[in-house]
C-alpha cells in the first residue's frame, strides 16, 4: 500500500482545509476579540482595583473557549458538510483519494485552524492581562496550562464535528455539536445525577453520562482565575482522553463515511 | 482483504479501543476530582450573580447544585472524612436560587446539624437554613416538622420543638402525627415513645435514600437503648430482691424478671456483665447507641450508607 | 483491453417516508467501452446517466453487480489515478484561485512536485483560463467553472476521462472549444465516456452512443452504422390529393399535406412505387434515398417496446416503480 502517497495525501488535505478556513471568516473574529477584550480590560481597570486580573482571565478564556467552539463548529460544519452537499467532494474522491484519508485529513485541517486561533487569541488575553497587572505572575503559567485545556476541548468538538457531518444535514451537525457541547459541559453532573438515580433510568443515565464528552473537567477557568494550580496528573489524564475521545469520533466519522451515498 | 474492508477493520479496532480507553481515562480524572467539582461550584458563592449567569435558568443551575450538594456529602462520608465546610454554602445556593426546592431543606435539616462524619456540625446553620425554608414555603408541614425536630434533637429546646409542631399542625395538609407530638412535647419529651415517634414522622416525610436510611438507624439505636435501660433497671431489682448481682440472663429468667433471651434488633442476644450492666454483642454494628456499650468506648459510626461510585 | 467493462450493475433506492418503497434509479446495466473510444451516453434528464457515473466513480454503492475499469476492479484505488472526472455542474472550494485548485488537485492526483506548477499553467492555457489563474473560484461564471471541471479531469494525464454533461453552461464557442478538446484527447489515444442529451454533440464526436432511459439501457450502437446513408429507405414526394391504395400496400409510409403527399417505403420497392405513380397519372416531384439520423434512432429507443411495457406493468403492480 502506498503509505507515502497516504501520509502526504492526508498532509495535503489538511493543509488546503486550513487554507480554507483562514480565508474564510476566522480573520474577521480575530480583529473582534481582539477588540472586545481590550475593551474589556479598560472598563474593568475602571471599576475597581482589586479584581481586575480575575475578570481578565475569566472573561478572556471564556471568550476563548466560547468563541473557539463556535468557530470550530460552524467552520467544521461548513468544512465538511457543506462539501459534501454542494458536491465539492466528487471530484477530489475521484482522485486516489481514499475516504478514511479524506475524514482524518479534514481533522487535521481543522484541529490546526483552531490550534492557531487560539494561539492568536491567547495573545490578546496576555496583552490585556499585562496592561491590566502591568506585569507578569508566576501564578500566569496556569493560564497556559487552561488555554491548553481549551485546545484539547477543540480537539474532542472538531472530531464530534466531523463525525455528524458524515452523516447528518449541515444545519443538524451544528445542532447536534453544539448541543453535545452544553450537556458536556455539565457531565461531572450528570455522572453525579446517574449516581443517585436507581433502576432503569439510572443505567441510562450512566451510559450516557460516561458516553458524553467531558468538557467540565476540561474547564479549569475560575481556578486559574485565582491563580490556582492545576494538578499535573489532570493535565496527563485529560490530555489522553481528550485524545482518545477524538480517535472514538473520528473512528466513528470513518465508518459511517465508507459506506455512504454521496447524493 | 479488500482496501475498503480493512479500514473498515482498522476503524472498528480504533473505535472500541479508545472508546474504552477514554472510559479509563474518565474513571481516573473523576476520581482525580473528587471533591473539586464542589469547589469549583462554589467559586462563584453570589447567587445574584449566578442568576444572571444562568440566564434565567435558574431552576436548572439549582438542581445542579442540588446534585452537587448530595454528591459532595455523600464522597466525604465515603472517605470517612470529617470535613464537610462545603455542605452548607452548597445548600444555601441552591436554595437562594430555587426557594422551592424542598429536598434540599430536608437534606440540611438532616446532615447539617450532627457532629461529623455524621453530619456537618453546624446545627445554627441547619437551623437558619430550615427557617428560610419555612418562610418561602410556609404551607409545606414537613418543614415545620424539620424545625421542631431540630429544636428537640440539637437544641433540647423542647418548647421550641411544641412550638413548631404545633404550627405544623395547623396547616390545612399535614400529618397526623405532628399534634401528638406537640403535646408529647410538654410532658414527655425525653421519653424514647417521644424519639421513636420524631424518627418515624421522619422516615415518613421523605422519599430520599439516605434519609430514611438514617432514620432507621437511629430507630434501631434506640429500640437497643430502651431495652438496655429496661434490662438494667431489671437486674437491679433481682439485687435488691437477692441481694446479689445475677450471674447470668438464665437467673433473671428462673426469677421470673424476663421471658426467653431478649436480644437486640439485629437479633442477638444481650449479654449479662458481671458487675450487672448489659452490653451488646457487636457495638460495631449498631450505630447511634448511647447504652450497652463497653465502659470508655465511644458510640460507634456508621459505615457509608451510600457509596457514591456504587450503584 | 476493455477500458470499460460494466457487469449488471444496479443501483436500487428506498424512498418514501418509512424507506420501503424502491425505486430503481439503474436496472442492471451491461456495457463494454473499448479502449481509445469515444462513447456517448445518452439519455434525458434523469435517465440514469449520472447515476451510472457516480457509480463508477464510486461515490454511490451499487445494490448488485460490479464493473470493472482498466483492467482493476472498480473498487481498486488504483483505478482513481489513471481516470478523470467532470461532474455536471461542478462547485469548487471558493477561496481557491484556479491555480491552487489545480495544483491541490494534482498534489492528490499524485502528480510529481517536479513539473506540476508547470503542468497546472499548461492545463489552464488548454482550457482558455490563463488570464482567470489567480482569481478566486467563487467569483467564476458557471461557464467558466465548467472549463476548471475540464482542466482538473484532464490534469494528470489519465488515460480515461469521465465527463457528466460537459458542454452544459457553455456558450457557442466554449462548446466547440470543449469539441476540439475532446478530439484532441481521443487524437492522443484516451478513452472518453461523456454523458450528454445534446444529440448533434455525441453525432459528431462518439464513435459508438448508447442511449438510457428510465434506468435502462435502451441501446448501443456505433454512429457510423446508425448513421449511414442508406437505411434501406427512399421517400418519394409527388402531388396527389391522398394516399394512392397501391402505395399502402408496398408498406408505405406517407403523409398528406396540401396538394403533396411524402410516402417513404423500403427501396426495393422503388420500381413498384414509380409503377404506382405512373398509373394513376400522378406527378413526381421527388426521389431520394433516406438518411437515417441518430434522433430518430434515439426516439425509437426511447419508446417501450411491448415487452418492456409489459415488464413495466408487472413492475408497478409489485411496488417496483421507476
Amino acid at each position: 500500500m502506498n503509505s507515502g502517497g497516504m501520509n502526504s495525501r492526508i498532509g495535503y488535505i489538511a493543509f488546503n482545509t486550513f487554507r480554507e478556513a483562514v480565508r474564510d471568516r476566522v480573520l474577521y473574529n480575530l480583529i473582534a476579540f481582539a477588540l472586545l477584550l481590550s475593551g474589556a480590560a479598560i472598563l474593568v481597570g475602571e471599576i475597581s482595583i482589586d479584581i481586575e486580573r480575575l475578570v481578565v482571565v475569566n472573561l478572556g478564556l471564556t471568550a476563548v473557549s466560547l468563541f473557539g467552539v463556535v468557530i470550530a463548529i460552524f467552520i467544521g460544519i461548513g468544512l465538511v458538510s457543506k462539501e459534501i452537499d454542494k458536491r465539492t467532494l466528487y471530484t477530489v474522491l475521484s482522485r486516489p483519494v481514499r475516504r478514511w484519508e479524506f475524514v482524518v485529513g479534514k481533522f487535521f485541517g481543522l484541529t490546526g485552524t483552531l490550534v492557531v486561533n487560539t494561539f492568536l487569541m491567547a495573545i490578546g488575553v496576555f496583552l490585556a492581562l499585562l496592561y491590566v497587572a502591568h506585569k507578569f505572575e508566576k501564578m500566569d503559567v496556569w493560564v497556559l496550562v487552561a488555554l491548553y485545556f481549551i485546545v484539547l476541548q477543540f480537539l474532542i468538538v472538531c472530531a464530534l464535528a466531523l463525525f455528524f457531518s458524515s452523516f447528518s444535514t449541515p444545519l443538524m451537525s451544528a445542532v447536534f455539536s453544539f448541543a453535545l457541547f452544553v450537556i458536556g459541559s455539565l457531565a461531572e453532573d450528570l455522572r453525579g445525577f446517574a449516581r443517585i438515580t436507581h433502576g432503569v433510568g439510572g443505567w441510562v443515565a450512566t451510559a450516557i453520562a460516561y458516553l458524553v464528552p467531558n468538557f467540565s473537567a476540561l474547564n479549569v477557568i475560575s481556578q486559574v482565575a485565582h491563580g490556582d494550580p492545576v494538578p499535573g496528573r489532570l493535565i496527563l489524564y485529560n490530555t489522553v482522553y481528550a485524545l482518545l475521545y477524538s480517535a472514538m469520533a473520528i473512528s466513528g466519522a470513518v465508518l459511517i463515511f465508507q459506506r455512504r451515498n454521496l447524493k | 482483504m479488500s482496501a475498503t474492508r480493512r479500514v473498515n477493520l482498522v476503524a472498528i479496532a480504533v473505535l472500541f479501543f479508545s472508546m474504552a480507553g477514554a472510559m479509563a481515562a474518565l474513571h481516573a480524572i473523576d476520581y482525580l476530582r473528587r471533591g473539586s467539582v464542589a469547589q469549583d461550584a462554589l467559586y462563584l458563592r453570589s447567587s445574584k450573580v449566578l442568576r444572571r449567569l444562568s440566564l434565567g435558568y435558574t431552576g436548572l443551575l439549582a438542581d445542579i447544585y442540588w446534585t452537587r450538594a448530595v454528591q459532595y456529602f455523600g464522597e466525604q462520608h465515603h472517605a470517612g472524612s470529617r470535613d464537610f465546610r462545603l455542605l452548607a454554602p452548597l445548600l444555601e445556593v441552591t436554595t437562594e436560587l430555587d426557594p422551592r426546592l424542598l429536598p434540599a431543606y430536608q437534606f440540611g435539616a438532616n446532615f447539617l446539624a450532627p457532629q461529623p462524619p455524621n453530619g456537618a456540625g453546624l446545627p445554627e446553620s441547619a437551623l437558619s437554613l430550615t427557617k428560610y425554608g419555612i418562610e418561602h414555603n410556609p404551607e409545606q408541614w414537613r418543614l415545620y416538622y424539620n424545625l421542631g425536630f431540630l429544636h428537640y434533637m440539637e437544641f433540647k429546646d423542647y418548647a421550641g420543638a411544641a412550638d413548631a409542631f404545633a404550627q405544623g399542625a395547623k396547616l390545612p395538609v399535614t400529618n397526623a402525627l405532628m399534634s401528638i407530638l406537640a403535646a408529647r412535647m410538654a410532658q414527655h419529651a425525653g421519653e424514647f415513645d417521644t424519639a421513636r415517634m420524631l424518627w418515624v414522622t421522619t422516615y415518613q416525610s421523605t422519599k430520599d435514600a439516605l434519609i430514611r436510611e438514617n432514620a432507621v438507624e437511629h430507630l434501631l439505636a434506640l429500640q437497643v437503648d430502651e431495652d438496655v435501660t429496661r434490662l438494667e433497671q431489671v437486674a437491679e431489682k433481682y439485687h435488691e430482691q437477692t441481694g446479689r448481682l445475677p450471674a447470668s440472663m438464665g437467673d433473671l429468667e428462673r426469677a421470673g424478671f424476663i421471658h426467653g433471651t431478649p436480644a437486640d434488633p439485629k437479633g442477638r442476644p444481650y449479654k449479662l456483665m458481671p458487675d450487672g450492666r448489659i452490653e451488646v454483642q457487636d457495638p460495631e454494628s449498631l450505630y447511634f447507641i448511647t447504652k450497652g456499650l463497653p465502659p470508655g468506648a465511644a458510640p460507634p459510626q456508621p459505615r457509608p450508607v451510600v457509596k457514591p461510585d456504587s450503584k | 483491453m476493455a477500458a470499460i467493462e460494466i457487469l449488471d450493475l444496479e443501483k436500487c433506492y428506498l424512498v418514501g417516508f418509512w424507506r420501503k418503497r424502491r425505486k430503481l434509479a439503474l436496472r442492471p446495466l451491461r456495457l463494454t467501452i473499448e479502449e481509445g473510444e469515444v462513447f456517448g451516453f445518452l439519455g434525458p434528464n434523469g435517465a440514469g446517466k449520472t447515476t451510472t457515473l457516480k457509480l463508477l466513480m464510486g461515490l454511490v454503492f451499487p445494490t448488485a453487480g460490479s464493473a470493472r475499469i482498466l483492467g482493476m476492479d472498480m473498487d481498486d484505488p488504483r483505478v482513481k489515478s489513471q481516470i478523470g472526472f467532470l461532474p455536471e455542474q461542478p462547485y469548487f472550494y471558493d477561496h481557491l484561485s484556479a491555480r491552487e485548485l489545480l495544483n491541490y488537485f494534482g498534489q492528490l492526483s499524485g502528480v510529481p512536485a517536479k513539473g506540476r506548477s508547470a503542468r497546472v499553467e499548461q492545463m489552464l492555457a488548454r482550457v482558455g483560463l490563463s488570464d482567470s489563474a489567480g482569481m478566486q473560484l467563487r467569483k467564476f461564471s458557471k461557464g467558466m467553472l465548467q472549463r476548471v471541471g475540464l482542466a482538473q479531469a484532464i490534469l494528470h494525464d489519465p488515460k480515461l476521462v469521465f465527463l457528466d454533461e460537459p458542454m452544459s453552461g457553455l456558450d457557442p464557442m466554449g462548446r466547440r472549444e470543449v469539441r476540439d478538446l475532446i478530439q484532441q484527447l481521443r487524437h492522443e489515444g484516451k478513452t472518453v465516456f461523456f454523458s450528454t442529451h445534446i444529440l448533434s454533440d455525441a453525432e459528431a464526436l462518439c464513435d459508438r452512443v448508447g442511449i438510457i432511459h428510465q434506468g435502462e439501457l435502451r441501446g448501443v450502437g456505433a454512429i457510423a452504422e446508425l448513421t449511414s446513408e442508406r437505411q434501406g429507405k427512399i421517400e418519394i414526394i409527388f402531388h396527389a390529393q391522398k394516399v394512392p391504395a397501391g402505395l399502402t400496400s408496398l408498406g408505405a409510409e406517407a403523409r398528406v399535406s396540401g396538394d403533396m403527399v411524402n410516402a417513404v417505403l423500403p427501396e426495393e420497392q422503388q420500381d413498384a412505387a414509380l409503377e404506382v405513380l405512373r398509373r394513376d397519372g400522378l406527378k413526381l416531384i421527388s426521389l431520394t434515398p433516406v438518411r437515417s439520423s441518430l434522433e430518430e434512432y434515439y426516439i425509437q429507443k426511447l419508446r417501450p417496446t411491448d415487452v418492456q411495457r409489459e415488464v413495466r406493468q408487472e413492475d408497478d403492480r409489485k411496488g417496483v416503480g421507476v
